[in-house]
């Protein structure tokens, strides 16, 4: 009998603890974003899909040694070059990124000798269409970047 | 009778039945907006402003929903189960007192058809559980009957503690002896007898109970049985008993205030109204939602212990308790 | 009017439920069929599977360092510790010595993850039973985890941080200092979850004596983890086989006796205080130095066959392999502790109520992917 009272009085009585506790987290501000309309910024090494870096005229620094090829758990990598005149490297003419593949590894871009590639920080990313990210063409990221900062 | 009688009621079942509707509306934006702000989140914010559009945007979607009825159910009581939901709820609205004027009919046994209307609401959730031919709405019905019936008892026991002090089944006749200040409500009528309050919270837990909200949630019960009865509607067949659930709450809450917390009395003796009737009423929807967002679920044989072990035993005595101290006084 | 009474499927009365592939207490695609008995389960029967990913097979087929993206989508919840006990195989074949300072790094991070893993486990746990409320706020604690994890490694869940020999990059600026601000902050939330939730009588009395499972069972079956030390016997990997520098730390394994669905949960609540000691321990020891062994370019470990084992957030994680001295391993096993840990399901539920079935299978902390693999 005094166990059964017991539970009864200490059973209400942590029900009542327990709204305390609601209570007091009601009137505290939310902590969420509001998404759309703010957003936050993504630390140093958040890593999404990868873009090239540039040297100071604007070009790409990769050499097309096809290293970051190897590396790539996942064969998603497609790099072409060929060597212009005059010059002692290789320079990178085509680089394709299958992002529907790539599992954000790093691989690559720990194994590129020139450090033509770095991870980008859009995550905004969304499309109506598959064929988007199977493609992303970094050259042309590349020259649209150089031809918004000239702009 | 006078011939602007039935007129004036006519009037008033229509007023109530939009009340219902905007009511139950809103208190889904209220329901989520408390939940978020419980949660720490922001709850709807985007249609309207603060979200005040979304329950108009939610009833849009509802309604534009395809019907459908699951092969091998029986249709006509499928199709039957949400009508049955929301007329006693209306039906309700019309004897519940909002103030000394605002009242549809004045029955000398208000009481008791405002229970019969509110149970009426067991038989709809069992057909629609019943009916849609879901297992899971099956285990529902059968929940949802074997619940109601444990908390009828508790509740019913905890209105004859009232009835005994008030001595008329008149809601109208309850609350005006309630008039005054606050310590002459029910719910601190400590004088004939000192158990009130336990009795305010039996009659608080059954009314969950009653209306299968959180922490009793039984029919629903979403990470056990889907949606249990509610499973198979589609559209605004799942619609209506969303409305139903939230009228049943404001009912429920309604008689709560009514029976304990002095109706549209004004708990420092002026200005009573209709302002604080409603006052009440929605302080009282606040801590059903508050509950709903702080506590688990019970367990099924859980919520029939609490019924019969704790809640009938203590009601009795308060029953007795009550009783000895009017024979005394 | 036709009525259509639904018929019992067999002739006990008893009827097929089907809890899942697709149903709420599942947590993802697992079907278990149930023979009901009104609301008593009579038979389980589990069906994996949906998401098996050939994560072996992956392994067997590709330079050694390029499965590290894989362990850690195993168990997307304790990607830490998977990736630990895969570079930690290689290690151990190859010979190679990590420096201390990497190691340290090592479990801290591990640490936070199984801190961050047990609070989703909490927050999914009381959804299950129908608490919506602490899940948020166990993500919002969790929240803070990932943030520091995704500013170290770049990524919220598939952290991929580790590498043969040491760590991908060394500490970010302010990892220290934030990991401290979290231990600080954590501990009294630990509190507040308690009084909210463990305390709480509702939960109490659908957890307490529910789901009995004990040793003898957690033996037949191979359930380790909290499973086991809820059943009383103190078996953890990171003090029966010691790995990294788990044998200089000091630490407590949490072990509860009455092996019912409580004391898995109280096990879980004991081990994240535990884990904030070790955090706070290894963050007051944190030696300089570099955070990457020399390792050869292209891995060749020894012939031979390698084990490796860490203590997951859900249990023992063995990653067994199999070298013929090439750069391409010849087996890669790898021992997930979830289904061992599912396997038992199907005797212990026998009997149950449906509900408290649901609330036994919350307390294993499933995790689906990690079933099939
Ligand atoms: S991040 Fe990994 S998967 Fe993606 S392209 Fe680089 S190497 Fe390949
Ligand atoms: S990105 Fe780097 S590794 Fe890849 S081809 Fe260019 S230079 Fe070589």
């Amino acid at each position: 009998m005094k166990n059964i009272f017991k539970e009864v009085v200490g059973g209400f009585y942590s029900l009542t603890v327990g709204m305390g506790i609601t209570l007091r987290e009601f009137f505290r501000k939310p902590v969420t974003v509001h998404y759309p309309r703010e957003s936050l910024k993504m630390p140093e090494r958040y890593r999404s899909h990868l873009i090239f870096t540039s040297d100071e005229n604007g070009a790409s620094t990769c050499i097309a040694c096809n290293l970051c090829v190897k590396a790539c758990p996942t064969d998603c990598i497609i790099v072409e070059g060929e060597k212009k005149e005059g010059e002692k490297r290789k320079s990178v003419t085509k680089y394709d990124l299958d992002f529907t593949r790539c599992s954000l590894c790093g691989a690559c871009v720990e194994v590129c000798p020139t450090d033509a590639i770095v991870f980008s920080k859009r995550y905004n990313l969304a499309a109506t269409d598959r064929q988007q990210f199977h493609i992303i063409d970094l050259c042309k990221d590349l020259e649209e970047r150089n031809k918004k900062k000239a702009r | 009778m006078t011939a602007a009688e039935p007129i004036r009621l006519l009037l008033f079942l229509v007023g109530a039945a939009t009340f219902v509707g905007l009511n139950a509306a809103y208190l889904v934006w209220v329901e989520r907006k408390g939940a978020g702000r419980f949660q720490r989140r922001a709850g709807p914010t985007e249609v309207g402003y603060a979200g005040l559009l979304q329950p108009i945007a939610d009833a849009g979607k509802l309604m534009s929903k395809q019907l459908i009825v699951p092969p091998g159910a029986d249709r006509m009581l499928f199709r039957l189960a949400p009508v049955m939901m929301m007329p006693p709820a209306i039906m309700a609205f019309a004897i519940l007192p909002f103030s000394e004027y605002l009242v549809g009919i004045d029955l000398n046994v208000g009481l008791i058809a405002l229970f019969a209307f509110s149970s009426f609401n067991v038989i709809a959730v069992m057909l629609a559980g019943w009916s849609s031919r879901n297992k899971y709405g099956i285990i529902s019905a059968a929940r949802v009957v074997s619940q109601n019936v444990a908390y009828e008892i508790p509740m019913m026991l905890v209105i004859i503690t009232i009835l005994m002090l008030a001595g008329t089944l008149s809601l109208t006749g309850i609350v005006d002896q309630q008039a005054g200040a606050f310590w002459n409500w029910n719910l601190f009528a400590l004088a004939s007898n000192p158990l009130m309050p336990v009795t305010f919270i039996i009659f608080f837990v059954c009314m969950l109970s009653e209306t299968n909200r959180a922490p009793f949630d039984m029919a629903e019960a979403e990470s056990e049985l889907v949606a249990g009865a509610y499973t198979e509607y589609a559209g605004m067949g799942f619609g209506v008993f969303f409305m139903a659930e939230y009228a049943n709450i404001v009912i429920g809450c309604a008689i709560a205030v009514i029976l304990f917390l002095g109706g549209w009395h004004s708990p420092v003796g002026v200005f009573p109204g209709v302002f604080w009737f409603l006052l009440k009423l929605y302080f009282m929807v606040f801590v059903v939602i508050w509950v709903r967002w702080t506590f688990p679920r019970t367990q099924f044989y859980g919520l029939l212990n609490l019924s019969w072990k704790i809640l009938i035993p203590i009601s009795i005595f308060t029953l007795l308790l009550s009783a000895v101290m009017i024979k005394l006084v | 009017m036709e009525l259509h009474p639904v018929q019992s499927t067999g002739p006990q009365e008893t009827f097929v439920l089907n809890l899942g592939p697709q149903h709420p207490a599942t947590h993802g695609v697992l079907r278990v069929k149930l023979t009901m008995d009104g609301e008593f389960i009579k038979d389980a029967v589990i069906v994996a599977g949906y998401v098996h990913r050939e994560h072996e097979k992956m392994g067997e087929n590709r330079p050694w360092d390029q499965f590290l993206p894989n362990t850690g989508r195993i168990d997307y919840l304790s990607a830490m510790m998977y990736t630990h006990a895969y570079v930690g195989a290689i290690e151990r074949a190859c010979g190679i010595e990590v420096p201390p300072r990497a190691e340290y790094v090592r479990v801290i991070t591990s640490e936070l993850n199984r801190i961050s893993s047990h609070l989703v486990w909490w927050g999914a746990y009381l959804l299950d039973l129908g608490g919506m409320t602490p899940l948020l706020y166990a993500f919002d604690d969790r929240e803070k985890i990932l943030d520091l994890l995704e500013a170290l490694t770049g990524a919220r869940l598939t952290y991929c941080y580790y590498r043969v020999g040491g760590l991908a990059e060394d500490l970010n600026e302010g990892f220290v200092e934030g990991t401290r601000d979290f231990v600080k902050e954590f501990r009294p939330r630990l509190k507040m979850f308690r009084r909210l939730v463990s305390e709480n009588i509702i939960f109490r009395k659908r957890v307490e004596g529910i789901g009995i499972i004990d040793a003898e069972m957690c033996r037949k079956y191979g359930a380790t983890g909290p499973m086991i030390r809820g059943a009383g016997i103190p078996y953890d990997v990171r003090r029966a086989e010691p790995y990294s520098v788990y044998p200089e730390l000091d630490f407590e394994i949490p072990v509860d006796p009455a092996a019912d669905s409580m004391s898995r949960y109280k096990v879980r609540m004991e081990e994240m205080e535990q884990s904030l000691r070790i955090i706070e321990q290894c963050l007051d020891r944190l030696p300089d130095g570099p955070v990457m062994a020399k390792v050869p370019r292209v891995l060749k470990p020894p012939e031979g066959d390698f084990c490796y084992a860490t203590e997951a957030a859900r249990g023992r994680f063995e990653v067994r392999i199999v070298s013929t001295g090439k750069p391409i391993a010849h087996r890669v096993r790898l021992r997930t502790p979830c289904f061992g840990n599912l396997s038992l399901f199907e005797e212990a539920a026998r009997g149950m109520m449906l509900a408290d079935g649901i609330a036994m299978m919350g307390s294993l902390d499933l995790v689906i992917p990690d079933i099939d693999r």
